[in-house]
């Protein structure tokens, strides 16, 4: 019993030792876990409270909407339709492949497009909305909604979307927009910023250029979510912004006209204020539908587009590059005036051939023009004439009138990437260029618009409108930004004109680029006698567009016509002489014309090419003659919106 | 003989609720309290399944802890080995007859709930260790006979429990039976040889470990191995506890559990749920009621006379404090995710009414502990 007690005791002992010793080891591991949670809690609290949020919150961005292009008159040519979309989210659905299955059944689709669908959904988060398809018929669309309680994930949406409801007439204005690439997106910030899924940017033209304040800002909604992805409630909603929206200088009408003048032929038609720069008219043709790009066109119909050899994607206005043949004349005399090598009484026979520098050199009249003088030798278009005058200017001092009127350099390249430069030749360019030496004879075909000079529509336009302004240079806008008024166009010319100490300009002469609205002649009169001849050359019996001449004062017109070789004529052709029908279309000559007018007091210039049209009396002037009248026309209603909107601003 | 003994308790019934540990039953009904409450949270701020058989079942239980205080600790000696062998015949029962759930076969079907008797071999096998240790000498702990027989009764049912599977409760019961054995005075270089032994068996270890469960241990070690699947657990959690910050989201604004990114979010991580929406000053309050449990246990135990209610009250308050702390490491992201329940907390009936069971123990300890046990 006793040694049983003495146990007891040694076995409290013992317990209640061990029982220390534990709650001891406690105590350290409950002040462990005491110190892992200050650790989580306040140490990493807002770490975690992040990593809390961005598990909770997902934003959801809303495709900016883009802002709308108008006409000079406010007629929408881009607007923002309303659209049936059909959006999937992918986490929502149960069976992917089964839902494509039933989709099928409901909607066309072809194997091309479930291809895409499926790439698309592999390239994107699973909780991000997948625009199946973005432009559903009502029939589609109503279908859908139809058979929806037994699509899960299955989204019918309407959804706004670019069109243009002009579609053909102004495509190579405005552009066409299309699913931002990649590229576009690494490339441009703002696109970048903007970025949402399915988002469409502009892919050329305007649509393009101005695509920084089209775009707006994107709208977010943002949503508490649960960890299925399943939306629970909307916290805020940050509005979007709308782009900003455009006046265009184009009248719709007037640019439909050309179109439709310009229909089954190949060819560019330009219009412009000579004041204001205002281009009124920048028809290309053939054209195409942009409305089918919008939506992801169909291969096929790309590639026939593509292909097509009288190339409808190329603006030709800007982009396309022609010699401008005669249309080169009156440019040429101003040169020759200007530098005083030439006198307007010059008298020159024209036999109907030359021989230079042992060539022989044609004139485009066979039997010869016989005697004349400068201004009968841009009337009547006398080659001979200008061989004579361009082998006494040079070819340098050519391109410095050229490059000053306005050929050789972009007109419109804020607005239109795709703008080209073309080419004013002069002997350092040569040198730079091909590495040559400039020959004497190529300074002869450069005279009357042929060899290496090679310009575009519009800048014939501007150069036209150059030389019926008076010589004073403008610069030529597409888009009515109220920068500056005709009215203060002229009264900055009137400036010069009236101003007998302010009349000739010191620098007409020097190969430099001149200030907005500064004149570029040296001589007034030389201008003048420019206008004249060119007005002669349309009015007068024997002027090359005398057929195609308007008697009314209102809509008179002077003009000039151009027929650009496209191949070297070889003597047996020129023996043959064959008529332009009987000549393979891609070997025709391209016909050209420029005019300004009304004569009296000029307000608009223009520029007319038919791509292998023939001569530019034949085929481009007469078109001027139709479109002139329209664009008089106008010039009443014109004016009239232009004021009411100056009053406006 | 047996009825005399029984009956050498002379105080009164109102004596007998008057030494009732008042603190420790407070302490308990405040914690089935707070439980209560975040089970509402768990089923999103609304009264449904969870919540109510969660307070159905700590009402029950709790009024079971304190009637089964009032039995003589005498009896929970005398039926220590029964108890013992009726748990260990359940759980060889519930390996071949129990209910599946979850891939693993732990349940027994009583018709009225199913019954986990895994829950139960963790106080069955403190009353047993107790009972065998009180019947013998100091001297003799160490021997060989002697330790063999713990180690016998110990393995049994851990063997039992992990191939259910289930290595959280083997690990708990397991835990608990070192705990008592430590406690009864066993040779500090058995626990040294042992722990040496366990760390060369490791590597052993884990090749018999299920591939799920290797993926956990994985897991533990670096949760970003893969996020969304096996760390996913670990790393919602972590965010969950880490997001609460000082104070808390406030009650029934858990976003990372009423949004569904925590799992078993009533059960194993209520402590997570808690914590995320109690903040750092919460979570630290209920570790406090936790320890005041474990300190009013160990106190009962320390005042007992009879070494069988000292070795079941220290033993038991080492159990829960093993539960507990293996509960929150686990949660906190310091163990690997083995299921182990918190005690009280946590959504389950076995667990709970093992809990009850045991604290009804103690509280017959605190009742009867004048009683001298033979």
């Amino acid at each position: 019993m006793i040694s049983s007690r003495e146990s007891g005791v040694s076995k409290t002992k013992t317990i209640s030792r061990r029982m220390f010793i534990l709650s001891a080891a406690k105590v350290i591991i409950i002040t462990g876990i005491v110190g892992r949670l200050f650790s989580l809690q306040i140490s990493q609290g807002s770490k975690y409270k992040n990593l809390s949020d961005k598990n909770r919150l997902r934003e959801w961005k809303i495709s900016p909407q883009r802002g709308i292009i108008e006409d000079f008159f406010g007629r929408t040519i881009a607007a923002n339709d309303q659209v049936f979309q059909l959006h999937i989210i992918p986490e929502q659905v149960e069976d992917f492949n089964y839902l494509i299955v039933r989709l099928r059944n409901i909607i066309n689709f072809s194997n091309e497009e479930i291809k895409n669908i499926y790439k698309k959904k592999s390239q994107q988060k699973p909780w991000d909305t997948l625009i199946v398809s973005d432009n559903l018929s009502w029939k589609e669309f109503s279908k859908l909604n139809l058979f929806l309680h037994e699509l899960s994930g299955v989204k019918p949406v309407l959804s706004l979307a670019r069109s243009y409801p002009y579609a053909k007439d102004l495509v190579h204005v405005l552009g066409y927009v299309g699913e931002a690439s990649q590229n576009d997106i690494n490339k441009y910030q703002f696109i970048k910023e903007n970025h949402v899924p399915g988002l469409r940017v502009g892919k050329t033209g305007l649509e393009k250029s101005l695509e920084k304040d089209l775009i707006g800002k994107y709208g977010v909604k943002r949503f508490e979510v649960n960890a299925f992805g399943k939306r629970i409630k909307e916290l805020d909603y940050a509005q979007g912004k709308k782009g900003k929206n455009f006046i265009t200088t184009i009248d719709l009408e007037l640019q439909s006209y050309a179109q439709e003048l310009l229909k089954d032929k190949s060819g560019s038609i330009s219009v412009m204020d000579i004041y204001t720069g205002d281009v009124i008219v920048l028809a290309s043709s053939p054209t195409f539908d942009p409305n089918s790009f919008i939506h992801g066109i169909k291969s096929e119909e790309w590639k026939k587009i593509k292909s097509d050899a009288l190339k409808p994607l190329i603006n030709k206005s800007i982009a396309g590059l022609y010699s401008p043949g005669s249309t080169i004349k009156p440019l040429v005399a101003l040169s020759a005036l200007e530098f005083d090598i030439a006198s307007t009484k010059k008298k020159i026979y024209c036999t109907g051939d030359i021989e230079l520098y042992g060539q022989k050199y044609h004139c485009w009249k066979d039997k010869g023009h016989g005697y004349m003088d400068l201004k009968n030798a841009i009337k009547q278009s006398c080659d001979i004439y200008f061989y004579d005058l361009a082998r006494r200017l040079g070819v340098d001092r050519l391109a410095i009138t050229a490059k000053k009127y306005g050929l050789g350099s972009e007109i419109l390249k804020d607005f239109y990437f795709e703008e080209k430069n073309g080419i004013v030749p002069d002997t350092f360019w040569k040198k730079r260029v091909l590495g040559k030496n400039w020959l004497l004879g190529e300074t002869l075909i450069t005279g009357i618009g042929q060899g290496y000079i090679e310009t575009t529509p519009l800048q014939l336009c501007l150069m036209t409108a150059h030389i019926a302004n008076g010589g004073f240079k403008i610069k030529p806008r597409i888009i009515d930004d109220g920068s500056i008024s005709y009215e203060q166009v002229r009264f900055k010319i009137n400036e010069y004109l009236l101003n007998p100490d302010l009349k000739f300009s010191k620098e007409a002469l020097e190969d430099k680029s001149v200030d907005f609205l500064q004149p570029m002649y040296r001589n007034q009169e030389n201008i003048k006698f420019v206008q004249d001849a060119m007005f002669v050359s349309t009015n007068e019996p024997r002027g090359t567009s005398f057929g195609s001449r308007i008697d009314n004062k209102k809509y008179q017109f002077a003009g000039k016509t151009g027929t650009a070789q496209v191949k070297r004529i070889t003597e047996s052709e020129r023996e043959a002489d064959l008529k332009t029908s009987e000549i393979p279309y891609l070997d025709r000559d391209h016909a050209l014309y420029i005019a300004f007018g009304p004569y009296k007091d000029p307000r608009y210039s223009l520029s007319i090419l038919i791509e292998h049209g023939g001569s530019g009396s034949s085929t481009a002037a007469p078109l001027a003659k139709k479109l002139f009248k329209k664009v008089i026309d106008r010039h009443e209603i014109r004016e009239q919106t232009r004021l009411s909107r100056g009053k406006l601003i | 003989m047996l009825r005399e003994r029984l009956n050498t308790d002379s105080s009164s019934f109102f004596e007998k609720v008057k030494s009732i540990d008042f603190v420790l039953v407070f302490v308990v009904l405040l914690l089935g309290i707070i439980s209560s409450f975040a089970m509402y949270s768990t089923d999103g701020g609304q009264l449904l399944y969870h919540t109510k058989s969660h307070i159905v079942r700590f009402g029950i239980f709790f009024m079971l802890f304190l009637t089964l205080s009032f039995v003589n600790t005498k009896i929970w000696h005398a039926i220590g080995y029964l108890f013992y062998f009726i748990i260990l015949t359940m759980l060889v029962w519930a390996l071949y007859f129990g209910v599946t759930a979850s891939g693993s076969q732990r349940w027994i079907d009583l018709y009225i709930f199913n019954l986990q008797p895994s829950e139960l071999m963790k106080i069955a096998i403190i009353i047993s260790f107790a009972k065998f240790y009180h019947r013998i000498q100091t001297a003799e702990v160490n021997s060989i006979k002697n330790i063999i027989q713990p180690i016998v009764l110990l393995i049994l049912p851990i063997f039992l429990v992990v191939a259910q599977p289930d290595l959280g409760t083997s690990i708990l019961i397991a835990g608990t039976g070192v705990s008592v054995m430590w406690l009864s005075g066993l040779n500090l270089k058995y626990f040294i040889y042992s722990f040496l032994l366990a760390l060369v068996m490791t590597p052993f270890a884990i090749s018999l470990l299920k591939p799920y469960q290797k993926l956990r241990v994985l897991t533990f070690f670096d949760p970003d191995r893969d996020p969304l699947g096996a760390g996913y657990q670990i790393i919602q959690s972590k965010i969950a506890v880490g997001s609460g910050g000082l104070y808390g989201k406030g009650y029934l604004k858990g976003t990372q559990s009423y949004l569904e990114f925590l799992p078993e979010k009533h059960t194993d991580f209520i402590f997570t749920l808690f914590s995320e929406e109690f903040g750092f000053i919460g979570s630290v309050t209920l570790l406090i009621l936790y320890a005041i449990l474990i300190f009013r246990i160990g106190m009962i135990g320390f005042n007992c006379r009879s070494y069988f209610a000292k070795l079941y009250c220290f033993g038991f308050s080492s159990a829960i404090f093993i539960y507990i702390i293996i509960n929150m490491s686990m949660v906190l992201g310091m163990l690997p995710i083995v299921g182990s329940p918190l005690p009280i907390m946590s959504y389950g009936g076995s667990s709970m009414l093992s809990t009850m069971i045991g604290l009804s123990i103690v509280m017959s300890c605190r009742i009867y502990k004048k009683e001298l046990i033979a």
